[in-house]
């Protein structure tokens, strides 16, 4: 379906991504883009459910949090290597969503929306009071990086620079995409944008929606925990703001200025919104007052995101906007 | 037993301050069918207004409390004009993104202008008074009193006067309210700044009580959606009862069970309800 300009151009970006460090070593830039990456994985998941599902999860801080505390905690307590907890942490975050999921799913719109963001709320408020735990608003320290991964004749994989965290992050990144993309384009994908379209509709021929929205819910949260680990591991250190609803609300920004319901939507918003206030050195509440004022400019005359945007100035047919 | 009476009447004075916050929150959605997330920085912007009032420029209180309502309902009529009113026949989650929006700008207004400190309101009514064997400030009783008079006001200007049942007439159709004649724009205008003025007396009333920053609107904002979601949304008695049960629920957790958890009470009691009555108790079904 795609066509060749943009596979080529894919491509390109994808080449000009691995490259990227060789050229670039200034420690300043590739934080900044290790950072684009680990949120680009959490906006994509979350644009699963919202962009291509047309459901308003809020709550994804929360997962993104349980990824995140889960991790760690299994790292530290229990000693677990991170390539093991990597996946249990990510599995747990789909768990939780899963038996949020069953009563969230079943209200709609606004409704959802609100009831999502208050159980985000309840997951900030028991890691921010569960001292025994989480140590609470001290935050949890010392949370080791990835183990080397050891590889026979060439010698162990080790993740101590930071050109090999950008991989590391870089190659999640290339999977949630790729994951993505697969699930999109099966059939299951197609009841995913049914459901978006018109839910009366899509029950009506026979798709189950409230097992389908809870597939793409539950596996939204697998990949926003998967996002979280890999943040734990990177920056070694978790408290509870991190969790909260501001992290579902940047997502969800990032979403909404990309394109939302796009592939490349999330990760060309993250990119903008994660660098260029970085790179500007405003003061907080200045930046804070840009953001809102773009926003609100935004959502008015550009509602379909610098993609759909750019889009519709190509005459392409349009997608998105659930 | 005082105890216990002591927390229900901090539960109806919670409740009664939630009442009012959410009876806007609930006014606009009947209308505009839009979570107006930005409704609890109008209640801070209110806030700082009244005690700006009170404290810099001596007025009285009550005069400072009608002074809030009407600067904030004009805030509230501007942003219905220049933020809603465009995004009016796009998806609802575009105007909840626009909300975002201009909750993150009026909190960037408010720390460049205030400051992030905390403030305190001058001492008014803070003489204690025995009732029934309790010890209450009178501010806690002006409270209750006030946002019942409101409340009271409020019904009989959606009742009894014809720019009151305009109001309802769109929130029942649109459609049928434009065939007679009702400009839905001028309706959307009045109900958005109604609603910003409720929400401004609410912060007057409460803040001699509790403290005066920027962040102070998210709790009430959130707080108040809970209750729209258990009253039904675009409910108004929805709106009272269930802001009456969320301060008492609220107060009762806290004082018998845990203050660590006070907010998972409210917050528990949502997800209760979503799960078993997704459409409030007065709604009229989940859309």
């Amino acid at each position: 379906m795609k066509s060749g300009r943009t596979s080529w151009l894919v491509a390109g970006l994808i080449a000009l991504a691995l490259i990227f460090p060789q050229f670039v070593t200034n420690k300043y830039y590739l934080n900044i883009l290790i950072m684009s990456g680990i949120w680009s994985i959490v906006a994509s998941s979350l644009n699963l459910v919202l962009g291509y599902t047309g459901q308003v999860n809020l709550a994804h801080g929360a997962f993104f949090g349980i990824g995140a505390y889960a991790s760690a905690l299994m790292m530290l307590k229990l000693h677990l290597n991170f390539w093991l907890a990597l996946p249990l942490a990510a599995a747990l975050a789909g768990f939780f969503g899963f038996l949020i999921g069953l009563p969230a799913l079943r209200t709609r719109g606004s409704y959802f929306a609100i009831g999502t963001l208050c159980f985000n709320i309840i997951v900030t408020l028991i890691i921010d009071r569960w001292e025994g735990l989480t140590e609470g608003a001290r935050g949890l320290m010392g949370i080791p990086g990835p183990a080397p991964i050891p590889i026979p004749w060439i010698g162990p994989i080790a993740f101590k620079t930071l050109t090999a965290q950008y991989y590391l992050v870089l190659g999640f990144l290339f999977l949630t995409l790729f994951a993505m993309k697969r699930i999109l384009n099966s059939l299951v994908g197609r009841t995913f944008r049914a459901i978006r379209g018109n839910e009366e509709l899509a029950e009506a021929v026979g798709i189950p929606a409230m097992r389908v929205k809870l597939l793409s819910f539950t596996t939204s949260c697998f990949f926003a925990g998967i996002g979280g680990v890999l943040y734990a591991s990177y920056i070694g250190f978790l408290s509870p703001e991190l969790t909260d609803y501001h992290v579902s609300f940047d997502s969800l920004v990032y979403i909404m200025i990309g394109g939302v319901g796009t592939m490349a939507g999330p990760i060309i918003g993250t990119l903008l919104f994660v660098t260029i206030p970085e790179t500007l050195h405003v003061a907080a509440e200045y930046r804070l007052f840009v953001y809102g004022l773009i926003l609100i400019l935004m959502i008015i005359y550009l509602p379909r995101g610098i993609v759909g945007g750019i889009g519709s100035l190509m005459g392409k047919k349009t997608k998105g906007v659930p | 037993m005082v105890l216990l009476l002591q927390q229900i009447l901090n539960g109806i004075m919670l409740g009664s301050v939630y009442s009012l916050v959410a009876l806007g929150l609930t006014l606009i959605y009947g209308i505009l069918h839009i979570p107006n997330f930005a409704h609890g920085h109008k209640y801070m912007l209110a806030a700082f207004t009244s005690f700006f009032l009170v404290t810099n420029y001596h007025t009285n209180y009550w005069v400072a409390l009608v002074i809030a309502m009407a600067v904030l309902g004009l805030v509230g009529m501007g942003v219905e004009r220049w933020v809603y009113r465009p995004l009016r026949n796009a998806p609802h989650i575009n105007s909840f993104i626009a909300a975002i929006g201009l909750l993150l700008m009026i909190e960037s207004i408010a720390l460049i202008l205030f400051g992030a400190d905390f403030r305190r309101f001058p001492p008014l009514y803070d003489r204690p008074i025995q009732l029934f064997g309790l010890s209450v400030t009178l501010q806690r009783l002006l409270v209750i009193l006030a946002a019942a008079l409101l409340i009271f006001l409020l019904q009989l200007f959606l009742k009894r006067t014809w720019l009151g049942a305009t109001i309802e007439a769109v929130a029942q159709s649109p459609e049928g309210a434009q065939f007679v004649g009702i400009s839905i724009d001028r309706v959307s205008s009045l109900t958005f700044g109604l609603g910003t003025a409720l929400a401004a007396a609410a912060a007057t009333l409460i803040t001699p009580i509790f403290l005066v920053y920027p962040t102070m609107g998210s709790g009430p904002n959130l707080k108040a959606f809970v209750v729209i979601i258990i009253g039904g949304m675009g409910s108004i008695p929805g709106a009272v009862i269930g802001g009456l049960m969320l301060g008492l629920i609220e107060s009762l957790g806290g004082g018998f069970i845990s203050t660590d958890y006070k907010d998972i009470f409210a917050f528990g009691a949502l997800v209760t309800f979503l799960t078993f009555r997704p459409m409030g108790l007065f709604g009229k079904g989940a859309r």
